[in-house]
């Protein structure tokens, strides 16, 4: 039933004549664009852009819209990154009149709405954190840990120290090095420890009065929890480093431990997993920050403040900031859902959120071990990483001839060969919002797999739009945009 | 009977069965991984859960403390411009296909979401007169941070950036933060005329210099001489970065046009509403040549194993995931369904409508510049050519006057010295879009005359009232 006629292309749409907007006369004629700039800074011809009318454009993408799987149309599994429902009141409430409307430039006086919820959602995710000082700006995980890191940079420096060294161990996120690598730090990243956990021998021969910070995924990306949190913590801050927290994991512990209190100096949200932003094809999302009393003034503005007197909100960038990491307040259409999401659960709706969460991890695990063994720890909390390793070495089936023929059955892929600690890795991360069915169907789903030909999964998978695209080409020869000659 | 968060599946039967399976007698077990110590032993201190009902009206009441330009007329620009948002770009963005997707990683679950990225590519490399687009940035700002890394990796010239004193301040700021630990002079060429003397420029620029970042239309509204800064830079061996504005381009010549190597913007007017700031579009695309350099996803087409055309997330060697400290940046997460919204807008205006939208601003915007500056006090701060935006230098102080609009019911500004404190108080911005009125412009213009003043539209203004 695919509409190809559609999907061509939007370029290869186009007929020369129509539009799909349409904009009323001027109403201030006498003032033609080439009576009031010169003429060498206005373009003689129309731009390029392919001419079609609005059913052209709506029929095109919402045909091009079901090629995808999403959360909402199919379960989602893909570790790592928390797939769980988006909440259509979200949706609704962030597009409304007073909110979605308002200009950055307005006077604060006309914003104490927008202002309350923002200071509210500080001091939540403060008390989430165990960490009170919090940041909404930084438009991503990625520029949270930036951010972060320029703070303990501004932090030593006014401390009169010259400390150039981030830790982190090689389950880390790339975003990681890749963050303190931006912010002008040398990179060491630690060996793969035992059972996945930190190997605190390693870390301390690294620790020194040159150590900055130490970065950290807790719940570690096999989804356990770091059994010697506390002992790390108390080793940075004994040579005088800080601990950051990569906050992608904290859909497992809401309300159940909190960054500050395993010893955290600093700690990102990913408002878009953990508090359901929607993922967006890949973005928007919102990263904002927490951070210990004495890194405070260091954050980047501005924040809002509350002046218990008069009772107003305000707009306050902290004395000794590290300045804007982007123009304008923060991600605020995402950071309004995550403020719904958390008012609507409450302080006992998180905690139980985290607690299904990982009731449905270690059931889903319970189910699959026997066939996808998972090599570290016991339990798990919110997420799994199992190996196919023994299946590649006795059937050649390997983790992606899972995930491509797991397409085929309607399930997205879980993610695969991440973390590199584990051979032949699929790490699973169910969410709360997934019912025992679900969960049942895709272990069944799972097995049923294994025992297919292998020859059927290396050509997985067989009922998509398209199969196994080849990468090496795309590469080699890149064609990152259309033009006429690509369709020769 | 307790009613259940709606998020939530297992009944406590279910949770029994799972719990059987997994062999443990309750899910605190499963938390004892985490130390007892460690553990918090009290409720968060966070207000109890909220039904949808009284979510709803918790937020109508706090969105309406709010006064925004869906109630009275918006003249604010300084990045941010109130454009007209057609239906179909909510429609599209509004499918769940979309907007509930992650990343395209898996191509074969993500073919509607690769292909629109690659025509956002595409519709942008036609929009700026560049080769190459990638798939999106964080937003203005940090696009133009990120292309100065760029241009320092292109030249491997890490000594020396020049910036014009016309480019927004937030972006200089940002640039500035994100240059915090490096060993790079930052050199501003002052503006004091509300365009830069390309002969500055070339002072400022020496065999050393990675880049010179030009914005256009500038911060004050005014139009730089690109051609002739670009040329300069290439003289020097740098790189010349225009940050531009999107809808600037249905009339204006394009920065591929003008020499830049690396083209840059805010992409917030192609349909996508102001939302207090953000969530926007970074907007990057650049000469082909630089291509491997480029911060941030990029699609790419290909064939599948049945030899079909399809797209993937192409030339991943350069990112965070593959590369690690080694990447061209740290981004991620970039603004995918942000890059739709414009994918969308564009594709529906096509060059007639990006032409008209264009056209509407200029002019309604040339006439307000001479509306108000009837007024006494109040004149064009700069003599230089202007697009949609302009600043007015103030008698009575910017604020004054923002003040007055505001209380007849206009939304003016912002005054330079709250973006920037090395600005005068005199002065402020207006920026005019489609959406603006002659009415609306005639009223504002009544509106920030100084107390005492003759307010030549009082006649008109009780005629066009009485008619509605």
């Amino acid at each position: 039933m695919r509409n190809e006629q559609a999907t061509q292309l939007l370029f290869d749409l186009s007929v020369s004549g129509r539009c799909g907007a349409e904009y009323p006369e001027s109403d201030c004629p006498e003032f033609s664009s080439t009576a009031c700039i010169p003429a060498e800074f206005l373009s003689d011809t129309p731009l390029p852009l392919p001419e079609v009318n609005e059913p052209d454009v709506i029929r095109h993408f919402t045909n091009l819209s079901t090629l995808n799987m999403s959360v909402d149309t199919h379960y989602y599994p893909l570790g790592s990154c928390t797939m769980k429902y988006n909440p259509k009141r979200h949706e609704r409430l962030a597009a409304a009149q007073g909110l979605v409307d308002l200009h950055p430039w307005q006077s604060e006086e006309d914003l104490q709405g927008m202002l309350q919820i923002q200071f509210e959602m500080q001091q939540m995710l403060g008390e989430i954190a165990g960490l009170p000082a919090v940041s909404l700006q930084p438009a991503a995980g990625a520029q949270g840990e930036l951010a972060a890191l320029l703070v303990a940079s501004a932090y030593f420096k006014d401390k009169g120290e010259n400390r150039t060294k981030v830790i982190f161990p090689n389950s880390a996120h790339g975003t990681n090095p890749a963050s303190a690598a931006l912010a002008g730090f040398d990179c060491i990243q630690l060996g793969a420890g035992k059972n996945g956990f930190v190997d605190l021998e390693e870390l301390k021969e690294h620790l020194d009065d040159q150590t900055a910070v130490f970065m950290i995924t807790n719940p570690n990306t096999l989804g356990l929890f770091e059994p010697e949190i506390d002992k790390i913590s108390k080793l940075l801050h004994d040579v005088g480093g800080l601990v950051y927290i990569d906050g992608a994991n904290m859909n497992a512990i809401l309300g159940i431990t909190r960054p500050g209190d395993f010893g955290g100096d600093m700690m990102h949200y990913n408002v878009h997993k953990t508090f359901t932003g929607p993922h967006g094809a890949g973005g928007p999302g919102a990263g904002p920050i927490a951070v210990r009393d004495f890194l405070a003034d260091y954050l980047p503005g501005p924040v809002v403040a509350h002046d218990e007197e008069s009772g107003r909100y305000k707009l306050q960038t902290p004395p000794e900031s590290i300045g804007r990491v982007r123009s304008f307040f923060g991600n605020v259409g995402i950071l309004l859902r995550g403020y719904f999401y958390l008012r609507t659960l409450g302080g006992d709706g998180l905690k139980e959120l985290s607690e299904h969460a990982v009731l449905n991890a270690n059931y889903l695990k319970e189910k699959l071990k026997h066939i996808l063994p998972v090599p570290n720890g016991e339990h798990c909390m919110h997420e799994f990483v199992a190996s196919a390793q023994h299946l590649q070495k006795e059937l050649g089936i390997s983790a992606m001839d899972i995930a491509k023929r797991l397409l085929d059955y309607g399930f997205h892929a879980p993610t695969v060969y991440f973390p590199l600690v584990v051979p032949e890795a699929i790490m699973v991360e169910p969410t709360e919002t997934e019912s025992k069915a679900t969960l049942d169907a895709f272990a069944a789903t799972i097995e049923k797999i294994i025992g297919e030909d292998p020859e059927l999964l290396h050509t997985a998978p067989h009922s998509t739009p398209v199969s196994r695209p080849n990468d090496v080409q795309a590469a080699r020869n890149p064609i990152l945009r259309w033009s006429p000659a690509c369709d020769a | 009977m307790e009613v259940r968060l709606s998020y939530l599946f297992n009944t406590p039967d279910e949770q029994r069965e799972m719990l059987e399976t997994i062999g443990v007698d309750s899910i605190e077990t499963l938390f004892d991984q985490v130390p007892e110590s460690l553990q918090l032993k009290r409720p968060l201190d966070i207000p109890s859960k909220l039904s949808e009902l009284e979510l709803e009206q918790l937020v109508r009441e706090l969105a309406s403390r709010n006064v925004g330009p869906s109630d009275r007329p918006c003249f604010l620009g300084g990045g941010v411009y109130d454009h007209f948002i057609p239906s179909a770009v909510d429609a599209i963005a509004g499918r769940s296909e979309y907007y509930t997707a992650y990343t395209p990683y898996q191509a074969e679950a993500s073919q509607g979401s690769l292909q629109t990225f690659f025509e956002y590519q595409t519709l942008i490399c036609q929009l700026t007169g560049m080769d190459v687009s990638n798939a999106s940035l964080y937003e203005g700002g940090t696009a133009v941070s990120e292309a100065v890394f760029m241009a320092m990796r292109c030249t491997k010239r890490h000594g020396r950036v020049v910036l014009l004193g016309s480019l927004h301040p937030e972006y200089r700021q940002v640039i500035e933060t994100y240059l915090g630990r490096m060993d790079c002079e930052l050199v501003v060429v002052p503006t004091p005329g509300g365009t830069v003397a390309p002969a500055a420029v070339e002072e400022a620029i020496d065999d050393k210099t990675a880049c010179v970042v030009i914005q256009h239309p500038n911060f004050y509204g005014c139009l730089e001489e690109v051609e002739q800064i670009s040329a300069m830079a290439h003289k020097y061996g740098a790189l010349s970065i225009v940050s531009f504005d999107p809808i600037s381009l249905g009339i204006l010549k394009r920065p591929g046009d003008l020499g830049a190597d690396i083209a840059v913007g805010e992409g917030q007017s192609l349909g996508t509403p102001m939302q207090y700031g953000g969530p926007f579009l970074g907007i990057l695309a650049c000469r082909q040549e630089f291509v491997r350099q480029m911060p941030g996803r990029l699609i790419g087409q290909t064939t599948d194993r049945n030899g079909e055309r399809c797209f993937v997330l192409n030339l991943q060697a350069r990112e965070q995931h593959i590369r690690r400290e080694k990447a061209t940046s740290n981004i991620c997460t970039n603004q995918g369904l942000i890059a739709i919204r414009a994918t969308v807008f564009m594709s529906l205006l096509g060059p007639a409508g990006m032409r008209q939208v264009a056209e509407l601003s200029c002019s309604k915007a040339h006439y307000a510049a001479q509306k108000l500056t009837e007024q006494d006090g109040i004149e064009l701060a700069f003599d230089q050519p202007f697009f949609k935006e302009f600043t007015l230098q103030c008698r009575d102080g910017a604020e004054a006057v923002i003040e007055r609009a505001r209380a007849a019911g206009f939304d003016i500004g912002p005054a330079l010295r709250r973006v920037s404190s090395g600005e005068s108080e005199d002065r402020l911005l207006v920026a005019v879009t489609e959406c603006r009125s002659r009415l609306e412009i005639d009223a504002l213009a009544d509106a920030i005359a100084g107390p005492g003043q003759k307010t030549v539209n009082d006649d008109k203004l009780a005629t066009s009232s009485a008619a509605v």
